[in-house]
């Protein structure tokens, strides 16, 4: 209704006779440009949600019709499923170390490169390059030789006497996962940038005050800088738990889930039981989870950001 | 005393740029590996040592061969088409949809524009199940429709960047626009398009990438080899049970990569102020 009125008085505003035909003309253009929008929300969001909503109450396979089960999934998932609880706990495992990891290098890396000083500009630039390739195949392939038996990371261990034997990395229960938070570690690059930009808008005022007041660097950092930087902390820890919460490709294509289910993110779990068994009614279920999962940890994090978020007003 | 200063400054100077350099070499070192991989006999493709053994450009030959008669030519083909495809249909889409919530009023404008914030941390991957049941049941597979329609519709943090940066642009300028008898089309195209240029690149640059990159769509829903992307025939070709040619699968992720990081060096500007600005990540 609202919104009516202000369209009105809008129009109002160029022309003093209100026609109807004029509010018609009005919303059928604002409905045209956002029309795209519109489609992919209602075609490829919502109906394929809410539909889903619906499979994950039934027995559905790729051949066949979905007959309604209730609960059934969902029972069978909490109780006997074994896998899934595998995955929430190698999924939680991952995000746990791989995040953090990866906004620490990035703020860290972000402190080095606050002050201008030669090549920074090509060092940023450097930096950067793994998150821009990080997701692809390629570094995926790549990884798993690195890390295989036969592969550098090895070499290079042995030459500096750490290990006296070739170990696959990938392929060893305990270490399989953290090839996975290493490569994640890797590609800090965004969150880096993003926290530098953060840094720039701290007041340099701020920094002198504190050096007359005699505080050393660390208490600068502590006392100034984290403080300041805690909106653009929240964003960027947000953003990439979400992004590494349902991590697939690095995890298909590294270790397959193996060995021992010990990489078994969620994401790939979904897919197998889903798409590669064909248990579309399961697979929904296990989709509408881990969006509930999500959804309750992002609101978990806006709420608490109230805590410890600091904001200029 | 100030001469102390200079100096702790310079050994600060010096430390920083060894401590940088080398953090530097081990981060690129996995792609330098790559790269010397690609160029080693095939015996020793997987050996710590960043100097191959001769140059051994034949690795890249042997692979662009492919497998199964299927050269490279053909997946890199489709890559572009998809990811050429995805960029410009999204960066239409999502500039008109932007258009349409900064500069035009509609009934239930508000109400779609919170719809629209609130799916901007919705991740794709929730949605795979559905949306593979859903172009199941239209028989969309092994065709490009679900690979590509998708793709080209608005991302919601794209629109509300650009949404942001619209209202940036003075309204004066539509005003003037509209007596010299623009509609809104016309001030979309004349007034608005050409000042979207930054978040424009921005936009098309991720989308590029996004969909250059994208494993799993391709994986769910293409079967014929003809029609695959890169980054299928890279997973099938580097297929660890089957490969013996390891300088040959060393050249083809090498090659793959090349697009990408031809377009980092060329835009790099751009694509560090949309990051900084957005948060946006490759």
């Amino acid at each position: 209704m609202n919104n009516r009125f202000e369209a009105l008085k809008d129009v109002s505003r160029i022309d003093h006779r209100i026609g109807i035909k004029k509010i018609i003309k009005m919303n059928l253009e604002g409905y045209a440009f956002i029309l795209p929008w519109l489609i992919g929300f209602l075609a490829f969001m919502l109906y394929p949600l809410l539909m889903s909503l619906y499979y994950s109450f039934t027995k559905y396979s790729i051949v066949g019709n979905p007959e309604w089960i209730g609960l059934q999934n969902y029972l069978t998932i909490f109780l006997t499923d074994e896998k899934f609880w595998m995955s929430l706990k190698v999924t939680f495992f991952y995000v746990v170390f791989a995040v953090p990891l990866r906004l620490a290098a990035a703020l860290a890396l972000a402190m080095l490169f606050k002050k201008a000083r030669p090549l920074t500009n090509f060092y940023r630039a450097a930096y950067y390059v793994p998150s821009i390739l990080g997701g692809s195949v390629a570094i995926s392939v790549v990884w798993r030789q690195l890390f295989g038996s036969k592969g550098a990371f090895n070499d290079i261990l042995l030459s500096l006497g750490l290990i006296n034997q070739r170990i696959s990395w990938i392929g060893t229960p305990d270490t399989a996962i953290w090839t996975l938070i290493l490569l994640a570690a890797w590609q800090f690059g965004s969150p880096m940038i993003v926290f530098l930009a953060g840094l720039k808008q701290i007041p340099k005022s701020l920094y002198e005050a504190a050096k007359i007041d005699g505080a050393s660097k660390w208490q600068q950092f502590t006392r100034i800088t984290i403080p300041l930087l805690t909106p653009v902390i929240f964003f960027n820890l947000l953003m990439q738990m979400v992004r590494l919460f349902l991590m697939f490709t690095q995890a298909f294509i590294i270790t397959d889930g193996g060995p021992l289910d010990r990489t078994l993110v969620y994401a790939l779990y979904l897919y197998r039981k889903g798409i590669s068994f064909g248990h579309l009614g399961y697979g929904s279920a296990l989709a509408w989870i881990i969006l509930v999962i999500l959804t309750v940890a992002t609101i978990i994090i806006f709420k608490t950001s109230n805590k410890w978020v600091y904001y200029e007003s | 005393m100030s001469l102390s200063f200079t100096k702790k400054e310079r050994l600060n100077n010096i430390l920083f740029q060894v401590f940088v350099a080398l953090f530097c070499f081990v981060m690129i070192y996995p792609l330098l590996w790559m790269l010397a991989g690609s160029l080693k006999t095939s015996g020793n493709a997987l050996t710590a040592t960043l100097i191959p053994d001769g140059l051994n450009f034949s690795n890249y030959l042997q692979g662009w061969k492919g497998f199964g008669g299927h050269s490279f030519s053909i997946f890199f083909r489709n890559s572009f088409f998809i990811a050429g495809m995805a960029t410009l249909g999204q960066l239409f889409t999502s500039s008109f949809a932007a258009f349409g919530f900064a500069r035009t009023r509609f009934i239930g404008q508000k109400v779609f524009f919170a719809v629209m914030i609130a799916t901007v941390l919705l991740p794709a991957q929730v949605l795979r199940i559905p949306q593979y049941i859903m172009f199941n049941n239209w028989g969309w597979m092994d065709s490009y429709l679900p690979v590509l329609l998708p793709q080209m519709l608005p991302v919601p943090f794209f629109t509300f960047l650009m949404v942001q940066f619209i209202r940036g642009i003075p309204s004066e300028l539509d005003e003037a626009a509209l007596i010299d008898g623009c509609n809104k089309f016309g001030i979309y195209f004349r007034i608005i398009l050409p000042n979207l240029k930054p978040v424009m690149v921005t936009a098309g640059i991720f989308r590029f990438y996004w969909t250059w990159n994208d494993f799993m769509t391709p994986l769910l829903y293409l079967q014929t080899v003809t029609k695959y992307p890169i980054s299928i025939a890279l997973r099938m070709f580097s297929d660890p049970n089957a490969i013996t040619n390891w300088g040959a699968m060393f050249g083809m992720t090498v090659l793959s990569i090349v697009p990408t990081l031809v377009i980092f060096i060329f835009f790099q500007k751009y694509l560090v102020e949309g990051v900084a600005s957005s948060g946006l990540k490759g």
